[in-house]
C-alpha cells in the first residue's frame, strides 16, 4: 500500500454500508441531522465546529470534507483560521492544565 | 454520465414553458476582466451589438406581450453606445428592464471613449431599472481575488451611489439585488443563509442596503474552466456538480422561460450556450431577424455537460437558486 491516506478514498466512505447496512443507515441519518441542517446553530457554525474537530482528530478526510463544507456554507478563511486557533488553544490548554497534576505530585514528593 | 442521460434517469422532460425574458448580450467589452468570467469579457474586447440589432430586439418586444422582461447583460452592457436608448425605449413599451451591472463601471470611465459613466444611477432610477450586481463576498480579499485589485472598494462606493438615489430601500420600490458566486471550485451556500450574512455585514461595515442576494454556481466555461484545468480540478468540480444533481432544480432551469440573444443577434437557450456557440435548435435560422415565438416554444433545448452547473444543489439561474433548499 503506497499510502494509508488517498484523497480518492473519501468517495468510498459509503462502501462501509456494504456490511451491516442498518448500522450505516442509522449513522448516516444521525450524522446528517447533526451536521447538515440548520437548527439552533446555523449550518455555517456547524461547519466551523466540524472543521475544528477534524483538526483535533487530525483526520485528512474530515479536514477535506469540512474545509469544503465551510466554503460552501459561506465561511471565509478568517473564520476558519479562528476556528483552528480555538482547536489549538483548547488542545494546548488541555496539556497545560495537566500541569496541575505535575505540581500536585511534586508537592507530595518533595519537602 | 451525460446530462441528457441523467434527465432520462429522472424521467425529466425539460421542454420550453414560455419566453418571459429576452436576455440580450450588448457586447463583450467590460472595464473588468474577472477570473471566473464565462463570457471572457474585458477592456480589449470589441464585439458590440449594433443599433440596428437593438431596434430589431425592440420590435420583437413590441409585438410579443408575453415577453415581459428585458435582461441586459455583457460585458458591461452600459458600455454599448446605444444602452441608454435601449433602456428608454423598452421602458416605454412597458417592459421590466433588468441590467447586469458590475458596479465599478459607474466609476471607471468608458475604456474606449473615456466618457464618464457616473450618470448611471440616475438613469437607472429614471427608468426604474432593476439592478443586479455581482459582489462575490462582503470582504475585500475574496472580492478582489476574483474580480481584480481595487474592485471591492469601488463596488462599495458605487453601491453607496445606488443607495443614495433610493436603490435597495424597500419603500422606494427601486430594486437592487446582489449576486454571490463562489471564489473558487466549490458550490454556493444556501441562498437565504448567505443573504442574511451579507445584509448584516454590509450594513455593519458600510451602512449599505440591498433587496435580495442571488447565489449563482460558477460555470465550467471559458476563464473558470481554464482555472479548473490549470489547478487540475476540472474532474473534481464536474463530479461535485453531478453528485449534487437535484431534479427539483432541473425543473426550474431558466432556459425553459428565457431566450438569450448574442451581440450579433444569434438566439440561444441561455447565456452559457451562447458562450459555447450552441444556438437554439428549432428548425429555423436562429437569429433575431427570423424570430418566431411559436417555433421557439416548440424547440428542443440544447443541453451539455455545463448544464450540471444549473441543476446542482438548490439550482442556479440568472435569478439565483431555483428551489428553496438543496
Amino acid at each position: 500500500m503506497a499510502s494509508y491516506y488517498e484523497s480518492k478514498d473519501l468517495a468510498k466512505f459509503s462502501d462501509i454500508s456494504k456490511n451491516q447496512k442498518h448500522l450505516w443507515d442509522k449513522f448516516l441519518a444521525w450524522y446528517n441531522a447533526a451536521t447538515a441542517t440548520e437548527g439552533a446553530l446555523t449550518k455555517r457554525e456547524k461547519s466551523l465546529i466540524g472543521l475544528a474537530v477534524a483538526h483535533t482528530v487530525q483526520c485528512p478526510y474530515c479536514i477535506d470534507a469540512y474545509t469544503n463544507q465551510c466554503l460552501e456554507s459561506g465561511a471565509n478563511l478568517d473564520q476558519m483560521t479562528e476556528a483552528l486557533h480555538v482547536t489549538a488553544a483548547v488542545r494546548g490548554g488541555a496539556s497545560l492544565v495537566h500541569g496541575v497534576q505535575c505540581r500536585n505530585i511534586v508537592e507530595k514528593l518533595t519537602m | 454520465m451525460t446530462f441528457t442521460t441523467t434527465l432520462s434517469e429522472h424521467r425529466l422532460m425539460l421542454t420550453p414553458l414560455s419566453v418571459e425574458t429576452l436576455q440580450v448580450n450588448l457586447g463583450k467589452l467590460c472595464n473588468q476582466a474577472c477570473k471566473h468570467c464565462h463570457v471572457d469579457a474585458g477592456p480589449k474586447r470589441t464585439e458590440m451589438m449594433t443599433r440596428e440589432a437593438i431596434e430589431r430586439c425592440l420590435e420583437i418586444l413590441a409585438r410579443s406581450p408575453t415577453i415581459t422582461k428585458l435582461d441586459l447583460t455583457g460585458g458591461a452592457p452600459e458600455l454599448n453606445d446605444h444602452f441608454d436608448f435601449f433602456v428608454a425605449e423598452a421602458t416605454k413599451l412597458g417592459k421590466h428592464v433588468i441590467v447586469r451591472h458590475n458596479l465599478t463601471v459607474t466609476l471607471d470611465a468608458h475604456p474606449i471613449s473615456g466618457k464618464s459613466m457616473e450618470y448611471l444611477p440616475e438613469l437607472f432610477r429614471t427608468h426604474r431599472v432593476e439592478v443586479i450586481s455581482s459582489l462575490p463576498y462582503f470582504q475585500e480579499r475574496e472580492t478582489d481575488s476574483q474580480r481584480g485589485a481595487g474592485v471591492y472598494a469601488k463596488s462599495i462606493a458605487s453601491l453607496r451611489l445606488l443607495n443614495a438615489v433610493g436603490y435597495g430601500d424597500e419603500a422606494s420600490g427601486l430594486i437592487l439585488n446582489l449576486v454571490y458566486n463562489p471564489v473558487g471550485a466549490y458550490l454556493p451556500p444556501e441562498q437565504a443563509a448567505i443573504e442574511r450574512q451579507f445584509k448584516d455585514e454590509l450594513w455593519k461595515r458600510h451602512r449599505i442596503v440591498f433587496n435580495n442576494l442571488y447565489v449563482i454556481t460558477n460555470m465550467p466555461i471559458n476563464r473558470f474552466r481554464h482555472f479548473l484545468e490549470r489547478a487540475e480540478l476540472y474532474d473534481t468540480y464536474m463530479t461535485k456538480l453531478m453528485n449534487a444533481f437535484n431534479p427539483a432544480a432541473a425543473e426550474g432551469v431558466m432556459c425553459r422561460s428565457l431566450i438569450s440573444v448574442g451581440y450579433d443577434g444569434t438566439l440561444y437557450d441561455c447565456d452559457f450556450n451562447q458562450m459555447l456557440h450552441l444556438p437554439v435548435n428549432h428548425g429555423a435560422p436562429a437569429t433575431i431577424w427570423d424570430f418566431d415565438l411559436d417555433m421557439l416554444l416548440q424547440r428542443s433545448i440544447v443541453f451539455g455537460e455545463h448544464c450540471y452547473g444549473c441543476t446542482a444543489g438548490a439550482g442556479s439561474s440568472c435569478g439565483g437558486a431555483t428551489v428553496a433548499k438543496g
